[in-house]
């Protein structure tokens, strides 16, 4: 039990996917404008994150690894990953249409979010079993979300500071991330168990 | 040229015959580096020990022994012995930890036949560039109680000052620094349960 | 001379990393040293010239529908390419870039370019393209890894410039990536804007 609460803790706040690892860096910034889309955006990729990290985790112990072909790594991952969105944007659009509705522009965008596929070759490098590597899929998505939420909040407030022209737009949001890494610094060195 | 229209067929043939052509070529550049890549990965193992160690003149890695530490379930740790001839002249640990500032650092240290600290050679660490590089130089420094060479890990407190024992952390990277010490004193560990183990050999 | 423009569009009108904001990951991952960050730029400038050749080359023969996962395939074999080369021959290097180097794969630029550029030009054009994004990348990767490294140690490519007591631990670490790359958009915005 320690374990995946020592792997919850970690993902979430003291290896914090964006502000220490800098994955996913590209929609922490692209889709961090509004309080709305950012909750919208963490959602999504906590679903593609569970389910990729699923699939490739079997693909990689059941199929890759007994054939030898663990080179192909790379490339399967990605194509199960552009796969997955593409399925699951066809899925909730039958199914669930209203979810379809908060989730589908985010959806396309997320086969190149490196946090998807950083994970899933993560979870094979740190050798964890299914369910470590499922639980660190899901810590790792709450702390992509929590991040780009906390980050969505202040640049709604930055929007009406007057700032110097040439630090407008993303120089003073990356300043702004770069003091909240400084803050999640804080929790470095918490460990359980 | 004109472009191939979006038909099943055709859309099914050109993938399949670019997916093929790639699984191709990285089967073929799998088995042209597959050898190269082993042989780098042993390259660095050995560089390491013979680092970490006096002189030895067997070959370590045929040796390799996994020990379990009492504790948390984790790893067991690999123990690499090193002999002279005859004589057990030490062995290097290879040990990791979790607790570093932002994941795995991978440590192979070197004790002596006696258990005293030989040397230590940091293997990887997802740690931050600069961070890893001064761990590899800091804990051998003369200065202060910077240095865990020559230092028996049974007589010395293997912690850092801060926390009341007797080594330097390194300047603004206190964690890092717990984790290497406790990485080392884990490995002692092994260590001795190794020698142990294998006293009357 | 028209080659030329190519290039110098990628270097600066079409700076991936300073005006289209593009590849965060690595620009931030990769950049705790002038080195790191250089190698990390040459390697990608190595896939999206290729990638970029054997797109455009390819181009007429792959249906618009499917050209998305055809043009991932292409990148994802030159990246494991690379990968397996790096780990054979350059293995220090692959152990300090780590998981970035697979990464390659998601990099926005490469894909990016690949649709924008390489699937409508020539293969000529194409290479160049791929010079000169490539190149823009890896002086933009070189400049932010000097300035954390100058400013966080002292050192630039290693070389002490001034005594390391008097650097600032924290422009190596995570926060000191963000707020270095901030204020090195916002002064090329303000070059920009002033020419």
């Amino acid at each position: 039990m320690l374990t995946y609460l020592s792997i919850i803790v970690t993902a979430i706040f003291v290896n914090n996917i964006v502000f220490a690892q800098f994955l996913g860096i590209c929609p922490f910034l692209g889709v961090s404008k509004k309080l709305s889309s950012a909750t919208g955006m963490g959602a999504a990729v906590t679903f593609v994150m569970l389910l990729a990290t699923l699939v490739t985790w079997l693909l990689q112990i059941y199929v890759l690894d007994p054939l030898g072909l663990a080179y192909m790594q790379t490339i399967v991952f990605i194509l199960v990953i552009a796969a997955l969105v593409q399925m699951l944007e066809i899925i909730l659009k039958k199914i669930a249409p209203s979810l379809y509705q908060a989730l589908g522009v985010f959806l396309p965008l997320i086969t190149t979010n490196c946090a998807v596929l950083g994970v899933a070759i993560l979870v094979i490098q740190k050798g964890f079993n299914l369910g470590e590597s499922l639980t660190y899929a899901v810590a790792t998505a709450i702390g992509f979300t929590l991040a780009l939420v906390i980050f969505a909040g202040i640049r709604e407030k930055l929007a009406l500071v007057d700032v110097p022209a040439p630090m407008r737009g993303v120089p003073v949001a990356l300043l702004c991330a770069g003091l909240l890494a400084l803050a999640f610094m804080g929790f470095s060195g918490i460990t359980i168990g | 040229m004109k472009k191939l229209a979006s038909t099943l067929p055709n859309m099914i043939i050109s993938l399949g015959v670019i997916t093929i052509i790639a699984s191709a070529l990285l089967a073929w550049a799998n088995s042209v580096t597959a050898e190269p890549i082993a042989a780098a990965e042993k390259q660095t193992r050995v560089d390491a020990i013979k680092d970490v160690l006096p002189a030895f003149d067997n070959d370590p890695l045929a040796k390799a022994a996994e020990v379990n530490v009492a504790g948390d379930g984790a790893a067991p740790f690999i123990v690499y012995p090193a002999y002279e001839g005859d004589k057990f002249v030490g062995a290097a640990v290879e040990g990791y930890t979790l607790n570093g500032f932002s994941g795995e650092v991978k440590v192979m240290y070197g004790f002596d036949a006696e258990g005293v600290v030989h040397g230590y050679q940091v293997l990887s660490h997802a740690e931050t560039p600069g961070l890893g590089a001064k761990m590899n130089e800091w804990f051998r420094m003369e200065e202060g109680k910077r240095s865990v060479i020559g230092k028996d890990p049974a007589q010395v407190n293997m912690t850092v000052a801060k926390d009341g024992g007797d080594i330097d952390a390194i300047t603004a990277a206190t964690i890092s620094s717990r984790a290497f010490l406790s990485a080392l004193t884990e490995c002692y560990q092994a260590f001795v349960t190794y020698k142990n183990d294998h006293s009357n050999e | 001379m028209n080659k030329l423009r190519i290039i110098y569009n990628g270097l600066v009108v079409e700076n991936p990393t300073f005006v289209l904001l593009l590849g965060m990951c690595p620009t931030l991952g990769t950049t705790g040293s002038a080195m790191n960050g250089m190698s990390m730029g040459l390697a990608t400038m190595g896939v999206l010239i290729c990638s970029n050749i054997v797109i455009s080359a390819i181009k007429s023969l792959v249906p618009d529908k499917v050209r998305i996962p055809a043009f991932i395939v292409v990148i994802a074999t030159f990246v494991t390419l690379l990968q397996m080369m790096m780990q054979a021959y350059l293995p220090e290097l692959n152990a300090s870039l780590g998981l970035f180097i697979p990464l390659i794969v998601v990099n926005c630029i490469v894909l990016g370019r690949a649709e924008a550029y390489a699937s409508r030009h020539s293969v000529v054009d194409s290479a160049f393209d791929g010079i000169g994004i490539g190149l823009g990348f890896t002086v933009a990767l070189t400049l932010l890894g000097a300035v954390r490294e100058i400013l966080g140690t002292g050192c630039v490519f290693g070389a002490q410039v001034y005594p390391e007591t008097y650097g600032s631990l924290v422009f190596v670490l995570a926060p000191g990536a963000f707020i270095a790359l901030g204020f090195l958009v916002a002064l090329f915005n303000y070059i920009r804007n002033r020419s």
